[in-house]
């Protein structure tokens, strides 16, 4: 239920007031509620969830914690 | 796909158990609070790649499977109704109720139809004015604000044959009660990142000061899960208990503001019955007053409902964490995924159906070196 996928916008437009987008999972094309992330546009990537993207993917923080696995990698190779 | 093939690199996994190997001197025990993570742990193989001396106990994060028996009750008389569209997410129709499912009453020329969005039963609801239509609107706070989402612009659009069957739950008042447990094995929590993507981090603080107890926000990925244990165990051997955000391109402290307005617009705090668990109080939202009239309860007499479940199912110690699913006697024999006694066998989130899908006959007959695994007839 709380399955929520990760996918990138790829078109913005509206209906009878709500902002929708079109969402790209991997090929997988969906009209997806945009109501909740006013500031989101094209090319961000969002996770959704029943078809309302509920939170943007921060690119620096996904960096972050990727580099942050890398410097275990390294302390581990490093132990005796 | 982009930020979900970095996540599961194998090579980072590796690296990651051998840090927790590193760290881990004690046995501790972990809850991982929600349904997807407890899939992605057995999916994966994690909970077997671990130290023998962590346990992870899967907890009640699965909003199907704590939906009580009654509920359900009311969902099949009201869909049975004439005139009624009944929209239901899909985990819902095998759900089994006192004695019978959505999909008996779909069998039974009763409307029931399977939604993505709960924005699709507005339209159905649009679309056939002559009709009723009914959203049962279940779920955590992840799904609140899509569900609130439909019933405001039922309401923008002047709807009168749309309402929803209200029974949402939340996750804090339930680590609460398992925390707050004499019994509780928990040492540490895995919390849900995705309903910390709707309401942030805030509301975790609280417990961990009250209970000593480290709470970490974790993700769905492997290398998610594995980064959330790991915090939780050097926590643990450090002697520390804070609140940490492993799931940080996701989840904000002050979480999603937005959907937060909404959903405290349309719905409100109330105890809830917790299936398999009992009630728990302040543990669910319903309607506010201001959307009463969109209540399918009221607008449907649905009266007193005689409900009982399985006297075999065992699931409430499942979603406990007393008990694994493979522990039920019923498992895999009178219980399996196409006649389900439990909803824990039932949904993508449910633990039974966990086990059964991904360790089928390995668990429910430990001496069977090879076979077909997962099917139940």
């Amino acid at each position: 239920m709380c399955l929520a996928v990760p996918g990138r916008i790829i078109d913005v437009g509206d209906d009878r007031g709500t902002r929708m987008a079109t969402v790209d999972f991997g090929g997988v094309r969906k009209e997806i509620c945009l109501a909740y992330l006013p500031d989101v546009g094209i090319g961000d990537h969002v996770i959704v969830h029943v078809g309302f993207a509920i939170s943007k993917i921060d690119e620096a923080s996904a960096l972050e914690t990727l580099a942050m696995f890398d410097e275990l990698g390294l302390l581990d190779e490093g132990l005796p | 796909m982009k930020y979900l093939d970095e996540f599961n690199d194998p090579v980072v996994a590796r690296q990651l158990f051998a840090e927790i190997e590193r760290i881990t001197t004690r046995p501790w025990a972990i809850m991982e609070v929600c349904g997807g993570q407890t899939h992605s742990i057995i999916r994966n193989g994690i909970d077997q790649l671990l130290p023998e001396n962590i346990e992870l106990i899967h907890g009640p994060g699965c909003p199907v499977c704590v939906t009580p028996v009654g509920m359900i009750d009311k969902a099949l008389d009201i869909a049975s109704q004439p005139g009624v569209i009944f929209c239901s997410f899909g985990d819902m129709l095998r759900v089994p109720g006192t004695s019978r499912d959505l999909f008996h009453v779909k069998s039974e020329g009763g409307d029931v139809r399977v939604v993505y969005s709960p924005l699709d039963a507005v339209k159905l609801a649009e679309d056939h004015p002559d009709r009723q239509v009914v959203f049962f609107a279940i779920g955590f706070e992840t799904t609140a604000p899509a569900n609130a989402m439909a019933v405001h612009q039922a309401r923008q659009r002047g709807l009168t044959n749309f309402s929803v069957l209200v029974s949402h739950v939340l996750v804090p008042p339930a680590i609460e009660a398992i925390a707050g447990s004499p019994a509780t094995r928990v040492d540490g929590f895995l919390a849900a990142g995705h309903v910390c993507s709707v309401m942030g981090t805030w509301q975790y603080g609280p417990l961990v000061e009250r209970h000593r107890v480290p709470i970490v926000v974790t993700g769905f990925e492997p290398l998610d899960v594995l980064d959330g244990i790991r915090r939780v165990i050097a926590q643990l051997e450090s002697g520390t208990a804070a609140l940490e955000n492993a799931y940080a391109r996701v989840v904000t402290d002050a979480g999603n503001v937005a959907a937060q307005q909404m959903v405290d617009d349309v719905f409100e705090v109330c105890d809830r019955r917790w299936r398999g668990i009992g009630e728990i109080p302040l543990s669910g939202w319903r309607l506010s007053a201001r959307y009463g009239d969109f209540d399918a309860e009221t607008r449907f007499d649905v009266g007193a409902i005689d409900s009982s479940e399985s006297a075999l199912c065992r699931s409430g110690e499942v979603l406990q964490g007393l008990i694994k699913p493979h522990e039920c006697a019923a498992f895999g024999v009178e219980c399996t995924p196409r006649r389900p006694l439990g909803a824990t066998m039932v949904s993508g989130e449910g633990a039974c159906a966990a086990y059964h899908q991904y360790r089928g006959l390995d668990v429910i007959r430990p001496t069977a070196v090879s076979g077909p695994r997962g099917d139940d007839d």
